[in-house]
């Protein structure tokens, strides 16, 4: 029964993406021109759009173009970049470790920090503290993240200087290095996440506490707590988890920005790099990449709602 | 041996009093009904009585469980409530769907308030459920501690609630419309179950709702409520033969093909009370009910006292007394 | 999808209709602070905005070297002055313009859009409805900035990627919430009167419906106004906004990343712009959430 469930999302989510994969394809080699239109811009004669096209290996028919990437992807060869003529699987592969701990701290962090705070501001709705909260919350979704960094860095990193303020140490040469590099990029981003998520975590409690089986829990001798704890987390868990999934991707747009921030080396920096510089190669590996990230992320978190809901696990 | 006193319970929400010089009290066996519309508040005092007020409303009165030494509930704090809650008072609420986790099982549930309430071991708690669930007429009791609650129809989920709700072993159990969310036939059903466990458990019954036929099968007393106000209060069989107070003749008298009332042709058109309930802090001053009564006269805008009968009490100026 | 699980998959909670349709509301209902507070944050920035086109402090383009880096109140700088000299509160207030264009055409084309495909799709209702609701699933969780990285590799630095990144990713949104909020008032009593008068769909839904979602409508507008502000500000931030001179709030955050060791206020002033313009966007937003349906904030049984 559960086998089945989770083999249908999973195919269901490889198909939405590849149809992602042929979006990212039209929209970048195929409408509105291609890497080499846009690299010659004015100066795009025939011969010279020609001429480019074979230099980048885009002188095949799209659907052969649209092929020869896809079995890139998996073999691991993607072309080169047309700037540097670095090859670009390798440099994907170098920077996932950069990206993917990044986010994933950040998302720690935020949700260490929403939990306790939409539990407490729930708790409390009706007091001054539980106003706070909520109004702190409201703030904090309204800073933008790459600000939040700055501020953060000027104090830390400057200031004080217990932080770097930018550059990445690899994992291979300092564990505690590398993580000292992620710190004020990793909190930076699950502040403002932690914002976001409060007003969740504080709506799900709520709810939770508005419900009939809370109720009637209290009702056989359990006090507020008690019932929360035992009835409410659970339940409040499933819209949260939902959340989370559907957040990430606004997460990893903020994990891209942070990099640029904090000169970190990875896929966010890439990609903002080649679209500087007009790399629609790169572009759309990279694009590619995140998509697929975000795809197993919301599948993950799709599936894992229906193992906490048991009134999905039918379907 | 009285279980329960209430005297003078008024609860309210910011200005407003949703509940007026409520009084009550309720001995061992006893089975008393509630009646009224919605919005006249007897749910709110459903839930003060049960402990289970929100926060925020207010409550003034004494509300006392057991004899004359015990205290008073309004002025307990949430783990003194917690403690009075499963073992002298409990509340069986009127959706049963949502009354129990939709994430754990029904065994589970039960089994929990078990152990907690009695101290025994799983095991032992396990068989109690299998027990208190057939009890409660479900059938296949031992398979129904693996379902959840969605797998259960919504007659079966109000037995569960039910049996969750006597294996506390209470003194009073508060019945708020406990069939409302249900079809027909089971609330045939749960009404009678409901008859049966109280007096194989000896439990005193508050069964709150708006529907008379059931009051008249379930309960020895009582007590008709409008605008917050109790209106009039006594013997079943003598009130709905013979009530005072027009509302409780309004009410009767619109039950469909009614055996109640005498003088109630078939055929004829369903007489209504007119106008509707008010909403909270829109009841007129004095007799609240006097928008809607078809005997008032300007009399009516001083509250009515309380005029004692045999078996009760009344609230109106111009009662229906047997002569007319 | 169970109703369960898409019980969290508006991003925004959605207020529920009120139970009068708009036409018969008679009555005002107090007016939240918050809608107060938020509108009153939000108007700063379309204020300063339009002064800005008559007249700013000073030329918020025109850089002095010497007078670079000065303190609040120095030099005549009423902010201070950035790192080329030029005077922030000019810049601020025309980059105002620059943020409120971005957001503003956004929203518009983004309503343009969901309002005529959920029109289409309610009309004829049929595998339009699917391909809304499908496509809407996706979108949700994309995030923004991705699909206006797209744009700008394609198009170039500007505000259009921005833009049409805003119109793209929220016209299946804007779609979905009408087409859904629609459909059940198509079952309410002042509809059914109107067909039972010989109105066709298309008339009711333009003359009873739209009228009705307009709270929802221009709730969700809020939201969108406010990630487009931010889009913008990352956008230039990122070096791929407005190309220079046009003066924008992200790209101040840009250069003002090297002097913050020396002049952390010129990268204060630009943050708070956006944060005052984006936190009177939500609060508005909110505030028109309450008024619509006060009911969401009930107290606890």
């Amino acid at each position: 029964m559960i086998g089945h469930i989770i083999l249908r999302r999973t195919a269901s989510a490889l198909a939405g993406l590849v149809v992602a994969s042929v979006v990212i394809f039209l929209a970048l080699s195929v409408l509105g021109g291609d890497a080499a239109t846009v690299v010659l811009g004015d100066q795009a004669t025939q011969e010279n759009i020609t001429a480019l096209r074979q230099r980048f290996g885009l002188d095949v028919s799209p659907p052969e173009q649209y092929l020869r990437w896809m079995k890139g992807m998996v073999t691991g060869d993607l072309g080169r970049s047309h700037l540097t003529g670095a090859p670009v699987g390798p440099e994907l592969r170098r920077r996932l470790p950069v990206t993917l701990p990044l986010t994933l701290l950040g998302l720690s962090i935020a949700l260490l920090i929403a939990l306790p705070a939409g539990l407490y501001s729930a708790v409390r709705h009706q007091r001054a503290s539980g106003a706070l909260i909520s109004a702190g919350s409201q703030v904090g979704m309204a800073i933008p993240v790459f600000w939040a960094a700055l501020m953060l860095s000027s104090f830390f990193a400057v200031r004080v200087g217990w932080f770097p303020s930018g550059g990445f140490v690899p994992w291979s040469e300092s564990v505690p290095g590398a993580l000292e590099s992620l710190v004020l990029p990793a909190v930076s981003l699950g502040i403002i996440q932690a914002a976001i998520f409060t007003r969740y975590v504080r709506s799900a409690i709520l709810d939770v506490m508005r419900s009939d089986y809370i109720q009637m829990a209290r009702a056989t001798g359990l006090t507020w707590t008690q019932s929360l704890w035992r009835h409410g987390l659970r339940n409040a868990a499933i819209p949260l988890v939902t959340v989370v999934g559907l957040q990430f991707g606004v997460l990893l747009g903020g994990t891209i920005i942070i990099e640029n921030v904090f000169y970190l080396p990875g896929l966010g920096s890439m990609i903002v790099g080649a679209v500087n510089q007009r790399d629609l190669i790169v572009v759309q590996s990279v694009t590619l990449v995140l998509t697929a990230i975000i795809v197993a992320t919301n599948l993950a978190t799709d599936l894992s709602y229906r193992f906490l809901d048991p009134r999905l696990r039918s379907q | 041996m009285s279980i329960l006193t209430v005297e003078n319970l008024s609860i309210g929400f910011g200005s407003n009093s949703a509940v007026r010089e409520f009084d009550l009290g309720m001995s061992e066996r006893d089975r008393m009904g509630l009646v009224g519309e919605s919005g006249c508040g007897k749910t709110v005092t459903a839930l003060t009585l049960a402990g289970l007020r929100p926060e925020s409303a207010w409550a003034t009165g004494v509300v006392r469980y057991g004899d004359q030494s015990g205290s008073n509930m309004l002025a307990m704090s949430e783990r003194q409530l917690a403690t009075l809650r499963g073992g002298t008072v409990v509340m069986m609420p009127q959706d049963p769907a949502a009354a129990l986790d939709p994430a754990k099982r029904i065994g589970r549930q039960m089994g929990d308030v078990i152990v907690r309430r009695h101290r025994v071991s799983r095991a032992r708690a396990r068989s109690v459920c299998v027990d208190v669930l057939e009890r409660v007429g479900l059938r296949r009791a031992e398979e129904r501690l693996r379902s959840y609650p969605h797998e259960l129809s919504g007659g079966q989920r109000q037995r569960v609630v039910l049996a969750m709700a006597i294996s506390c072993r209470p003194k009073l159990l508060i019945a708020d419309e406990p069939t409302t969310a249900l079809d027909v036939t089971a609330q045939a059903g749960i009404v009678r179950l409901l008859s049966q466990v109280v007096a194989e458990e000896g439990i005193a019954l508050l069964y709150i709702t708006h529907d008379l036929s059931v009051i008249a099968a379930l309960c020895q007393d009582v007590m008709v409520m409008y605008g917050g106000r109790i209106v009039e209060f006594g013997r079943v069989k003598r009130v709905f033969r013979a009530p005072h107070h027009p509302y409780t003749s309004g009410l009767l008298t619109a039950i469909p093909a009614s055996n109640f009332q005498e003088g109630h042709t078939r055929g004829a058109r369903l007489p209504t009370i007119p106008g509707s309930v008010p909403a909270l802090g829109e009841f007129p001053t004095g007799c609240v009910f006097r928008d809607r009564c078809s005997r008032a006269t300007e009399r009516c805008i001083d509250t009515p006292p309380r005029s004692l009968a045999p078996d009760g009490y009344f609230e109106c100026w111009h009662p229906i007394m047997e002569t007319e | 999808m169970t109703e369960r699980a898409t019980e969290f998959r508006e991003p925004y909670e959605v207020p529920e209709l009120s139970a009068e349709p708009v036409s018969r509301q008679r009555g005002r209902r107090r007016v939240p602070l918050t809608l107060w507070g938020g509108s009153l944050l939000l108007s700063l920035a379309p204020i300063a905005a339009f002064v800005s086109f008559f007249w700013t402090p000073k030329d918020p383009t025109a850089q002095d070297i010497e007078q670079r880096l000065s303190s609040p109140g120095q030099n005549g700088y009423l902010l201070g002055s950035d790192g080329f000299g030029r005077d922030i509160a000019s810049q601020l207030m025309a980059g105002a313009q620059n943020s409120l264009v971005v957001g503003g055409l956004g929203v518009s084309l983004a309503l343009l859009g969901g309002i005529t495909l959920a029109s289409l799709a309610v009309i004829r209702s049929g595998w339009l409805e699917e391909v809304i609701m499908r496509l809407s699933d996706v979108v949700y969780a994309f995030p923004v900035v991705i699909v206006a990285l797209i744009l700008s590799a394609k198009m170039g630095p500007g505000n259009l990627p921005g833009i049409l990144a805003v119109a793209i990713l929220f016209t299946p949104v804007v779609a979905r919430l009408v087409r859904g909020s629609a459909v059940p008032l198509f079952e309410r009593e002042f509809v059914l009167a109107a067909r039972a008068y010989g109105r066709g769909r298309t008339y009711v839904f333009f003359r009873h419906i739209l009228p009705n979602l307009s709270a929802l409508v221009i709730v969700q507008a809020t939201v969108m106004f406010a990630i487009a502000i931010l889009l913008e500000a990352s956008l230039s931030y990122l070096g791929l906004g407005v190309s220079p001179p046009t003066p924008s709030w992200g790209r101040m955050l840009r250069d003002a990343q090297q002097f913050l060791s020396v002049a952390p206020w010129v990268a204060v002033w630009p943050g708070l712009a956006i944060i005052v313009t984006v936190l009177g966007f939500n609060l508005a937003g909110d505030g028109l959430r309450d008024l619509a349906d006060p009911k969401l904030h009930r107290a606890v049984r």
